[in-house]
């Protein structure tokens, strides 16, 4: 793909120049290094008790006591930090007008997009990174399965992709960054409830909504299960929300 | 070179430019002038595809700009009009950025930068940040984006708005040494910069072509009459008097506010030169100064545009 690589490149210095990548970077830590003192703290509380009454012993598990709230948490934290990191992605180029150099360089619109989605989930790959060395504590003090926290990542990684490629298609809807990050933001939130209103919905329509949902597919992640359906759903409704935001910069060509 | 079929472009229900057709052969440096809002960036912005036209066609080099946008914006380097740039970056770290994307071979990316950065002037300001440079650094940078991978078209957007003149100068050097083996399409409303480095210009008006010719055929055609400059020492209203009786004379103006100053309108066709001279020195007057005055483009564009707004249609 010409042009991907520079633009790529392009994108991640715009990263790291810019304060938005180490604020929203150390929010996201701190607040996930909270989760997890939580969830450890109620963790060594649960296992003295555990250690005074053997019939609790059977339910204290590092995986499902620390991992998985925490993976939980982190999913919550990501809905409300990634708005954040792609709401400059084109929002920014448009109001300065470099946008005008982008599409007339010698570049496929493919390959600027794409540039721009990778790059920003790499950054957030980056971020993720960090708080792998929580599970490199709990493996150093406890007994911890790595299976479910390797496919626990998968799904946040999968996940982030989902939520890149929706702040990606907001950004290209405006010029302004902060209508960018509140129009990402609810519809990801809207995304994410969606499931909800299965219950109450009609069984056809009940089982579509919760297929919908960004929420209800995370959940086998967790459990340790990587279930093709649910890669393909993250993977589709990523390359839809790309190619949404490709027709629409086609469509704002035309009505310049 | 550049071809233009017939190009038709409305926003909405507004009409951008309406029917334009022009063609700008190898090797030629156009000018392209107007008034304000007269539809030059709109027609600048479809030849290097990025608004597509609303009907008409458009080529360079053969390609069109609606059908074959990539090899087309591969031949063409663009100077956008306010000259957008990426404000964190370097300039040094931006053009590496521009000759990568457009695709300039990684192992002679840094003869290409280095060219580009010596000829528009830009070694003292390498290492900085862009958003720190002034004006008429960051036109340079934006000119030298333009110019990278060497592309056979050139289409500028107005490319010394904002600069000092003495840049103003060397930007329109550069331009002008720029054309010799490549074609250049540049829009302007400064007349005088249009008249110094343009073989050819084209002015529009509310989106369509008042009139395409050379820069000398221009001010030529459009003369009505020869004004001559005067500065000539004596009583104010005796010397206008005895200009006026002068035959030939049409006018006679003190467009400085100095009394001493006089601009004479006289018949296209005739010199009366010698004969003014004559008249001024009989009368024992000094005359300081005297020169004749060409139309200037400025005025041949001022009477185009007001022909074709406020004459009878």
């Amino acid at each position: 793909m010409k042009g991907f690589s520079a633009v790529f490149r392009r994108e991640l210095y715009a990263f790291f120049a810019s304060p938005i990548f180490y604020v929203v970077g150390t929010i996201f830590l701190i607040l996930s290094g909270y989760f997890f003192y939580n969830s450890v703290a109620y963790f060594s509380l649960i296992s003295f008790q555990a250690a005074q009454n053997p019939q609790m012993g059977g339910q204290v598990n590092l995986n499902e006591m620390v991992v998985k709230p925490l993976f939980d948490d982190m999913s919550i934290i990501l809905l409300l930090i990634v708005p954040l990191l792609t709401m400059r992605l084109l929002a920014e180029e448009k109001k300065n007008g470099t946008i005008e150099l982008l599409l007339t360089y010698p570049l496929r619109e493919l390959a600027v997009l794409l540039g721009k989605y990778l790059a920003t989930l790499l950054v957030i790959l980056i971020i993720l990174a960090v708080t792998g060395i929580y599970m490199v504590m709990l493996a150093g003090f406890g007994k911890l399965e790595w299976g479910p926290v390797i496919t626990g990542y998968c799904g946040l990684i999968l996940l982030s992709a989902g939520f890149v490629s929706l702040g990606l298609f907001a950004s290209a809807l405006t010029q302004n960054q902060i209508i960018a990050a509140v129009i990402g933001f609810g519809a990801l939130l809207m995304f994410w409830i969606i499931g909800w209103s299965g219950s109450v919905a009609g069984p056809g329509i009940g089982q579509v909504v919760h297929y919908l949902s960004l929420l209800d597919h995370l959940e086998s992640f967790s459990n340790g299960v990587l279930d093709s359906r649910d890669v393909f759903y993250y993977l589709s409704f990523s390359i839809f929300f790309i190619f949404l935001t490709l027709r629409y910069l086609d469509s704002q060509k035309i009505r310049g | 070179m550049i071809e233009v079929d017939q190009l038709t472009k409305t926003y909405g229900v507004l009409p951008a430019i309406s029917n334009l057709s022009f063609t700008v052969h190898q090797g030629e440096i156009v000018g392209f002038l107007g008034p304000n809002g007269a539809g030059k960036t709109t027609t600048l912005k479809i030849l290097t595809c990025f608004l597509p036209p609303t009907s008409g066609r458009a080529r360079i080099n053969g390609w069109d700009v609606s059908e074959e946008s990539l090899k087309v914006r591969g031949v063409v380097g663009y100077l956008p009009e306010n000259v957008p740039l990426y404000s964190e970056m370097t300039v040094d770290r931006f053009l590496s950025f521009a000759a990568q994307a457009k695709g300039v071979d990684s192992r002679k990316l840094k003869t290409a930068i280095d060219k580009v950065a010596g000829d528009c002037g830009l070694e003292k300001v390498r290492g900085r940040i862009i958003g720190h440079l002034s004006k008429g650094y960051k036109q340079r940078v934006g000119l030298a984006q333009a110019l990278l991978n060497n592309p056979p078209v050139l289409i500028l957007d107005e490319p010394t708005i904002g600069l000092d003149p003495t840049q103003v100068v060397e930007i329109r050097e550069l331009i002008r040494s720029l054309g010799q083996e490549r074609t250049i399409l540049l829009s302007s409303h400064i007349l005088p910069e249009v008249s110094q480095i343009c073989q050819r210009v084209i002015i529009i008006n509310r989106g369509r072509i008042i009139t395409t010719d050379s820069v000398a055929n221009l001010t030529t055609q459009f003369q009505t009459s020869r004004k001559i400059h005067l500065t000539i020492q004596g009583p104010d209203e005796e010397v206008r008097e005895a200009l006026l009786t002068l035959p030939g004379v049409l006018h006679v103006d003190q467009p400085y506010q100095s009394p001493e100053k006089y601009e004479l309108e006289m018949e296209k066709d005739r010199d009366i030169r010698a004969e003014v001279a004559r008249v001024i020195v009989e009368r024992g007057w000094g005359l300081l100064e005297m020169h004749s005055r060409e139309l200037s483009l400025e005025e041949v564009f001022v009477q185009l545009v007001t022909e074709e707004t406020g004459g009878p249609a």
